[in-house]
């Protein structure tokens, strides 16, 4: 077991590190001298060299990219251009506000999968197939910023019952676990879970289906063993996969709630971003790209960890 | 010879596929519906009722179902109806552009790594593999957000997202076909590589590497239009489903139903481009 924490450390490394090489890249795929990305259009000279040698950007690039990876080890991620505070402070209060939001999404999308996808399995053919087999297409096909939009219409503006934007009452953006609190996550939630729905529920009653005709259940059955019985040795069997599809989703949401947080306001990773992007801040985006890129990496890392310890057979292989 | 025999039937084949596609009611509804909204689009200038740009202070936000307003007006008084079948142009080619290209570059990519084998598919899906390290949403608002806005950078941005998922499939099925004793056999025959990648290889590794793009196209278009909700797509005044979403969330207060429609047309492309590949999967019957 050590030796495959140890092996899938060594493996996630590179990528760690190749995630790093990207982020720092970013800035020159920007059109123009990355300088521009730094320096106000209208700097004089001296502040320009002064910036250049300040970045490194005298330097040759693999030196620059040392030096940047250097600093982002020791919490460095630069400053801000837009807001002129240091860029790792930023980035890790609108990564706790996005985390949360992922998080509670991809339990509710989870549980409701699960649920759904189980229920299809057994009852494949059944309404209750039909229903969740549409829930799950809708699932992955609608465009969620779009279903925010029309949540927004229905439940704040038509019904008046939740806020439409923001993560707190008086515009706040720091987070309370209370009730006045939880009343502006229910939309973005509900929004962002729809897609680890569609998908846990496909997954789930794939598995399950294919699962109840393999002969060990038969068996099960034959020996007459209860029904919850080998309901418990089915959820055994699809566990590993579900988590690794989980650990995927929480890492997408994540990434991918840029769009729902600009529908919703909410002070996350996703303003970060739009902010990043449309004031050129280049420090901001990479930072923010990283540290996204790392906790996805990391959860990539902490799923394959976890399932050799529900699913045994894969720790030997 | 041995040219023909492969070519004849592999033709067969993807014409046994249509015919068995043609039994799912679904898929075929979708692809109804996908000709219309293609049609529509295409023929935007023929058969829309009026000028995409044309805007009227008097008229703006008029309801659905106003006289002359089928669909009724935006935020600037321009025809929906208009600009929903003009911004199709634009969605759809976002949509569908990135997987085109993707399917291109993959497949080829794929080939060149299965065929060739040791170093250079090292060198190849250890670069790849580097994409897979970032969530495909944030990488596509990273590379179009870096490249600026733009209709061409945001093609280039979701083209990057879907190359390394295609590339997989098509390296893994070379992988398995090229070990195979009939590959041998033809190049034992005098076959050249390229005969053997275009024949005999090229007709495994498609299906697959079709059906998995089919079901990108989905996704291409939710990504699309959103990195043009965000405004990393096309500029404004351009008629676009996910701009329009965007400029029209002013109007959510006193017109949600017509702020809300751009959306629900990205949702049927969606839905119905996601029922057409479930239809092509099942008539390829190959398991996901």
């Amino acid at each position: 077991m050590l030796s495959y924490i140890l092996k899938r450390l060594l493996f996630a490394l590179p990528i760690a590190l190749s995630v790093t090489v990207v982020s720092f890249m970013l800035v020159y795929l920007a059109p123009g001298d990355p300088l521009n990305a730094i320096a106000p259009a209208d700097a004089p000279a001296d502040v320009i060299q002064a910036l250049k040698s300040a970045y490194g950007l005298d330097k040759p690039v693999p030196v620059q990219y040392a030096l940047w990876l250097w600093r982002a080890l020791h919490g460095d991620l630069g400053t801000s251009i837009s807001s002129g505070r240091a860029v790792l402070g930023e980035v890790l209060g609108a990564v706790s506000n996005t985390f949360m939001l992922a998080i509670v999404a991809s339990l509710i999308g989870v549980c409701m999968g699960c649920m759904l996808g189980a229920l299809a399995g057994y009852r494949r053919g059944s309404w209750i197939d039909k229903i969740a087999t549409t829930l799950s297409v809708i699932g992955v096909s609608i465009p969620h910023y779009w279903l925010g939009l029309v949540l927004t219409i229905i439940f704040s503006i038509t019904l008046g019952w939740l806020p439409a934007m923001g993560a707190g009452p008086g515009g706040s953006s720091d987070w309370v676990w209370d009730f006045e609190h939880l009343r502006f996550l229910v939309l973005p939630a509900t929004t962002l879970c729809v897609i680890p729905m569609g998908i846990i529920t496909r997954t789930v009653r794939a598995l399950v289906a294919d699962m109840l005709e393999q002969e060990f259940v038969t068996a099960l059955r034959a020996r007459g063993i209860s029904s919850t019985a080998v309901f418990r040795h089915i959820a055994k069997n699809t566990a590993p996969t579900v988590l690794a599809v989980t650990g995927l989703q929480i890492g997408y949401l994540m990434g991918g709630s840029i769009l729902v947080e600009t529908v919703f306001a909410w002070p996350g990773t996703g303003f970060l971003l739009n902010t990043a992007i449309f004031q050129r801040d280049i420090p901001l985006l990479q930072g923010t790209l990283l540290v996204l890129c790392m906790i996805f990496v990391v959860l990539n890392l902490i799923v394959d960890i976890i399932q050799p310890l529900i699913d045994p057979r894969m720790g030997r292989a | 010879m041995n040219d023909k025999t492969q070519g004849s039937t592999s033709v067969g084949y993807w014409r046994l596929v249509l015919r068995q596609l043609k039994q799912e009611p679904l898929a075929m509804i979708s692809a109804g519906v996908l000709l219309l909204l293609v049609i529509a689009a295409v023929f935007a200038p023929w058969l829309a009722p009026a000028d995409p740009f044309k805007a009227s202070m008097l008229k703006r936000l008029l309801p659905i179902g106003s006289p002359g307003y089928l669909l009724g007006t935006d935020e600037l008084g321009r025809d929906m109806l208009t600009r929903l079948m003009y911004g199709g142009r634009i969605s759809l080619i976002m949509g569908i552009v990135p997987v085109l290209s993707a399917f291109c570059i993959g497949t080829t990519l794929g080939l060149v790594a299965g065929y060739v084998g040791g170093r250079v598919n090292m060198i190849i899906m250890r670069i790849l593999d580097i994409f897979y390290a970032f969530p495909s949403v944030l990488l596509a608002v990273a590379i179009s957000g870096a490249l600026g806005p733009g209709l061409s950078n945001s093609l280039i941005a979701l083209t990057l997202v879907f190359v390394p998922q295609i590339v997989r499939i098509a390296e893994s099925v070379t992988t398995q076909v090229r070990q195979l004793d009939y590959i041998e056999a033809a190049r034992m025959s005098g076959a050249s590589n390229l005969s053997i990648i275009r024949v005999h290889i090229l007709a495994n590794v498609l299906g697959p590497v079709f059906v998995y793009a089919t079901g990108l196209l989905s996704v291409s278009m939710i990504l699309a239009s959103g990195l043009s909700f965000l405004g990393l797509g096309v500029k404004p005044p351009e008629p676009e489903w996910g701009l329009m979403l965007n400029t029209l969330r002013s109007a959510i207060y006193n017109k949600p139903m017509i702020a809300a429609l751009p959306g629900a047309f990205i949702f049927i492309t969606s839905i119905a481009f996601n029922l057409l590949a479930d239809g092509v999967r099942s008539a390829m019957d190959i398991k996901k």
